[in-house]
């Protein structure tokens, strides 16, 4: 469903990305990994709309889409989380999960105003479907509290719920795991597989944490220096040499 | 010797100028909420709109109505339009095109368009003063001492109940509909609300046409007031609700009531105990004391830097 060919990102003399290829079939984790300033976040934010890439294409479903208005790209279904959590802090739990619904909503003011059924019948939805989510995630009894007052692996969850209320088709997760302690590592592996599973979304996963990483990937690509050094199963790239002479450096 | 009655006159002809001063420190704290830039066309939209009340409240008056409550209804449903529209042009040609660039840019093409727009008032509409019809008369009085009476007119009154009204359906909108929602996501993260699909640049425009719609009933409601409007009717009213948005807190919406309140209040009284030669003079001091000792405002929360 989404295909990355000889993507390259270039800021100055610098550059990031040099001919990366990849791509993504309808339910699959696919992860990204390599050592730090690889450049695997600038891939994912070429693939958002969060860059507009130097060279090369990305084609979701068929379709260009590099260089599109983020707001675009998400109404496609392709929606992702950065390395820090990036909530609404000042705004409720579940306001967080109804903003994220915007686009589902009637965009007439007037109807808004004038409170219609069919009005309130969306914001009903959209309230149910947030409710749906806080469940699932575990935070319901917190919905009413602000978002900046949540643990640090409770707003990691709420991340992921306020990108499935936008019902996309594939989620870019750029470590997700980060700063979470074992148990929540384990919680944030069982939901990323019953994403896949029970909700059939297609996942892209930037991840330092091989455990992780090795448990729920379909495949992995490996990045070194911003071009791409292997791509495979899990156990291939486990016994690859070049990722190992990548991570551990030559002996 | 202090006289009660002397202070509650003051005090009343306070809140009425800076109720109105608060509707228009809205505008400016709603787009600078949202795009961190202040809007500097935003007292000429207020000034657009005082003279489109009153051309609609002349073209009416020609048809010789009988109930006044709907002239005035109509004038400020026909300012607010002509006011937004303006307000939404003014993002459209000054800010929109230049977002992302230096942030003296846009304050420059802000700048442009204030000239733009009051000039092309002084060529519509002559640089003459033009007298405002008082429509409303008559007040009530009560407490009199020494030959003093305290009274409250039916334009303060008038300009008391439009002002809540505007404020508490501002402040529902904000904080009920799903446009507003939008909104403060959109100020606090715009990237982030971008990605989730809200599309940005409509939010931004809404933000401009709202404080554009208030700023134009306060053009009404300050044209009747003061009973008369030229083309640089903006400028000093313009300077005085940025002040009070700056003072209750650039960014905050109560902020800017609160800011407005205390600023009108604080003029009266400078006009009624010292003279009324001080009125700026006072409230711009309140401005720089405000910027000196506390930069946030009395209601703004401390600007955190983002790592």
């Amino acid at each position: 469903m989404l295909e990355v060919q000889n993507l390259s990102m270039r800021f100055g003399g610098l550059l990031a990305v040099d001919q990366v290829s990849m791509d993504v079939q309808e339910h699959e984790i696919v992860s990204i990994i390599g050592p730090n300033g690889a450049g695997k976040t600038t891939v994912f934010n070429c693939m958002s709309g969060f860059y507009r890439p130097t060279g090369g294409k990305i084609l979701y479903r068929g379709q260009e889409i590099q260089g599109k208005p983020d707001h675009k790209i998400s109404r496609m279904g392709l929606v992702r989380t950065f390395q820090h959590v990036r909530l609404f802090s000042r705004m409720t739990v579940v306001e967080n999960l109804l903003v994220a619904q915007h686009r589902h909503l009637n965009t007439n003011l007037i109807a808004g105003l004038l409170n219609t059924p069919s009005y309130r019948k969306r914001e009903q939805k959209s309230l149910d479907r947030a409710a749906y989510w806080l469940d699932r995630v575990g935070l319901l009894e917190l919905a009413n509290r602000e978002a900046g007052n949540l643990a640090y692996g409770q707003q990691r969850r709420l991340e992921i719920a306020r990108c499935m209320v936008t019902e996309p088709e594939l989620l870019m997760l750029d470590e997700p795991a980060a700063g979470l302690n074992p148990n929540e590592t384990r919680e944030l592996n069982e939901l990323i597989i019953s994403l896949k599973e029970d909700y059939n979304v297609s996942i892209v996963l930037i991840e330092h944490d091989m455990s992780l990483v090795m448990d729920i990937s379909d495949r992995i690509n490996v990045i070194n220096q911003g071009r791409p050094l292997a791509s495979g199963k899990p156990e291939d790239i486990q016994k690859n040499d070049d990722v190992i002479k990548a991570y551990l450096g030559e002996a | 010797m202090f006289d009660e009655f002397y202070f509650l006159q003051q005090l009343i002809n306070g809140l009425t100028v800076g109720s109105a001063y608060a509707l228009i420190a809205i505008g400016y704290t709603m787009v600078y909420g949202i795009i961190g830039m202040i809007n500097f066309a935003h007292g000429e939209i207020y000034m657009i709109g005082a003279y489109t009340s009153l051309i609609v409240i002349t073209g009416l008056a020609a048809l010789n109505p009988v109930w006044l409550p709907l002239v005035l209804l109509v004038a400020l449903i026909c300012a607010m339009i002509v006011s937004s529209s303006m307000g939404w042009a003014v993002e459209r040609v000054a800010y929109r095109p230049v977002r992302g660039q230096h942030r003296l840019i846009p304050l420059i093409s802000a700048i442009g368009m204030s000239i733009f727009l009051q000039n092309y008032v002084h060529l519509a509409q002559g640089s003459r003063n033009i007298g405002f019809p008082s429509l409303i008369d008559g007040g009530f009085t009560f407490g009199t001492s020494e030959g003093f009476q305290t009274t409250i007119s039916n334009m303060q009154l008038t300009i008391f109940a439009t002002t809540l009204v505007c404020m508490t359906l501002l402040s529902l909108f904000i904080s009920r509909s799903k446009t507003g929602r939008a909104c403060r996501a959109v100020s606090q993260d715009r990237k982030m609300s971008s990605l989730l699909g809200i599309d940005t640049n409509r939010i931004i425009a809404a933000t401009f046409v709202i404080g554009a719609a208030l700023a134009a009933v306060a053009g009404l409601l300050l044209g009747m007031y003061y009973g008369s409007i030229d083309p640089l009717f903006g400028f000093i009213a313009g300077l005085k609700a940025f002040t009070a948005a700056v003072l209750g807190g650039i960014g905050s919406i109560p902020g800017a009531m609160l800011g407005g309140l205390i600023l009108g209040v604080a003029e009266s009284f400078t006009a009624g105990y010292l003279s009324s030669e001080y009125k700026d003079v006072v409230s711009f001091s309140l401005l720089i004391l405000i910027l000196l000792f506390r930069p946030t405002g009395l209601l703004g929360k401390p600007e955190v830097e983002k790592i």
